[in-house]
């Protein structure tokens, strides 16, 4: 049997497609010189970013002005200066008009702490003219055994699975996605990313910060690296990673070695670091000849490789390349 | 499993009637759900009138205790739900942000602050549908034009729903929650609720006089005790809370 509205089901189908192929190139969020501070601290310091339809990752570390940036889009903070634009919207100035076209997940809470977990998604479907089906949405984020449970007594997994769930069952075109799967286990954060990939093959458009690297290489089509209030590359995950051309060798070893001796050894279009002590990274052209070129380095050397990884080039080596430091701190 | 297109954009707000009424359904069922908010709201008044009109522990002057006892009473449900619980709800929904949230959905601000004054006001019918029945049951004889106790209830759920928010939105979760409590129980002996002002030294009486609760209290009981045609003064007192109360909220109201 086919549901009912299959064939406007079909139809949008077809629809959210097409309009999902032509809208890639077409501008969701534009910020611009956007600086926001709280007191003497400046959270966002001029930064930059345009998101275009599809997946964009906000990458960056704990304190880089990732909530600040989508709280300001999302029309929760005025700038102090520079300008922001969603859907060719201000989101202060226009929120009346925005806010029935986005969906926000906010980093935590948000819901009645005596609320039940269905009562209060089929709540937020009720304000909206064309909600999803409260049920299906439910099961497929795995909270259909929890619907009765009231918020306070839902897991930590569970709560940010309904604050997803929130952020869409307004069938909204764009979704903000404040670190969505922060804490949660393997098989929801699984599922989460299931969802953000569906919603993208439906066109719907997905601004998500994280502070996972391998979330933004597996979702995104853009990545934003922020850092210290600012946008400091942005691409997508292969141009950030240079398209995987690049490979990275890592190895263990007795901290302090002579890294510029074995630089020496390596071919010219080569770098290497000890990124901790006792932690060696060599990047460039990994091929068998350059992993026997850095085995013989530390035979003459008297160095036992221990780990020994060939890695493709990752978002985590970009940002350390970029920031000097590690990602999740 | 999900069909293609299941998530396909159709965005848009329900209409604003549909959604204050749910917003306003919603917020009454977290207020009736909530143990201690009924303790507040329910239990207290009704405990109030019963034990206080049939054992003689307070002097409530000439004629039957019920009949001083009822308009004091029903001024104290309207402070418990309109002050008191609105104070303690608004500042955990601020506290765990779904203030914020519903910031973020189609119902504009105003259309969640309607919502929540009719909450409160569905809440307030049923709180004087049963005390006025178990009034009634207490043998009260209420006098007067009912128009004018519906005037003062409604100037009072004004005065107390300003202050409370002012509040809510000011004051952390646990001050709120902590204060608007402490406030109930001073306005309930202080407020001429149970307790006659009369019995208070003249100077303190002056000043209790011009809280809301007192004006509240004494505007019903002049109206329902006596017959009084309209109580100007206690309107008045009532329309200056409201107006700086609601004011105040407005202006110094924070979401997050």
């Amino acid at each position: 049997m086919l549901p009912a509205d299959f064939r406007t089901r079909r139809f949008q189908a077809v629809g959210g497609y097409l309009d999902s192929w032509a809208m890639r190139s077409e501008t969701v969020v534009q910020v611009q010189a956007l600086v926001k501070r709280y007191g003497s601290k400046t959270a966002v310091n001029g930064l930059d970013l345009t998101a275009r339809a599809g997946v964009t990752a906000v990458l960056g570390p704990n304190g880089a002005g990732k909530t600040t940036t989508i709280e300001t889009a999302e029309g929760y903070r005025r700038p102090d200066s520079g300008t922001v634009r969603v859907l060719g919207l201000d989101p202060v100035r226009e929120a009346g008009a925005l806010r029935p076209r986005i969906g926000v997940m906010l980093q935590s809470g948000g819901v009645y702490s005596g609320a039940r977990a269905e009562e209060m998604l089929r709540h937020v479907a009720k304000l909206h003219a064309r909600p999803l089906d409260v049920d299906a949405l439910m099961e497929r984020l795995g909270l259909g055994s929890c619907g009765r449970t009231s918020y306070r007594r839902l897991s930590g997994g569970q709560q940010q699975r309904l604050a997803l769930a929130m952020a869409v069952v307004g069938r909204p075109e764009l979704v903000f996605l404040d670190e969505p799967t922060a804490g949660l286990d393997p098989q929801a954060r699984r599922a989460t990313w299931d969802l953000v990939r569906d919603l993208r093959a439906d066109g719907v458009s997905v601004i998500l910060t994280t502070h996972y690297m391998d979330e933004a290489e597996q979702l995104a089509d853009d990545v934003a690296v922020i850092d210290a209030g600012r946008v400091i590359a942005q691409g997508s995950p292969e141009q950030l990673c240079r398209g995987g051309a690049e490979n990275t060798l890592r190895f263990t070893g007795r901290p302090g070695l002579d890294v510029g001796s074995l630089l020496k050894a390596l071919p010219a279009d080569c770098s290497a670091a000890e990124l901790t002590p006792g932690a060696y990274r060599v990047a460039g052209k990994v091929d068998p000849q350059l992993l026997a070129t850095v085995t013989s380095w530390c035979a003459q050397h008297g160095v036992m490789p221990e780990k020994i990884s060939v890695e493709r080039h990752t978002l985590e080596d970009v940002f350390l390349e970029l920031t000097g430091k590690e990602l999740r701190s | 499993m999900t069909t293609v297109g299941t998530y396909a954009p159709q965005p848009g707000a329900a209409p604003l009637p549909r959604m204050i009424a749910a917003q306003a359904a919603l917020e009454t069922k977290m207020l009736l759900r909530n143990g201690e908010q009924l303790l507040l709201t329910v239990v207290i008044p009704t405990l109030l009138l019963v034990l206080f009109s049939s054992v003689d522990i307070v002097d409530t002057g000439k004629g039957r205790a019920v009949d001083f006892l009822t308009p004091g009473v029903l001024a104290l449900a309207v402070m418990s739900t309109a002050f008191t619980g609105q104070a303690i709800a608004t500042g955990f929904e601020r506290r765990y942000g779904v203030l914020k949230r519903l910031a973020a959905s189609p119902l504009p601000r105003w259309g969640l602050m309607t919502a929540k004054t009719a909450s409160v006001l569905v809440t307030e019918v049923l709180q004087v549908l049963l005390l006025t029945v178990i009034a009634f049951a207490l043998g009260w004889s209420p006098h007067g034009n009912p128009l004018t106790v519906l005037l003062l209830l409604v100037l009072g759920t004004a005065a107390f729903s300003g202050l409370g928010l002012l509040m809510a939105g000011t004051l952390k979760a646990e001050a709120t929650l902590g204060a608007a409590n402490l406030v109930f129980l001073l306005l309930l002996v202080g407020g001429g609720v149970i307790v006659p002002l009369d019995k208070f030294p003249q100077g303190a009486q002056d000043v209790l006089g011009l809280l809301p609760i007192s004006a509240l209290s004494d505007g019903l009981r002049a109206v329902l005790q006596h017959g009084t045609g309209t109580p100007w003064g206690d309107l008045g007192v009532l329309a200056v809370w409201a107006v700086a109360g609601l004011g105040a909220a407005g202006a110094f109201f924070r979401w997050e």
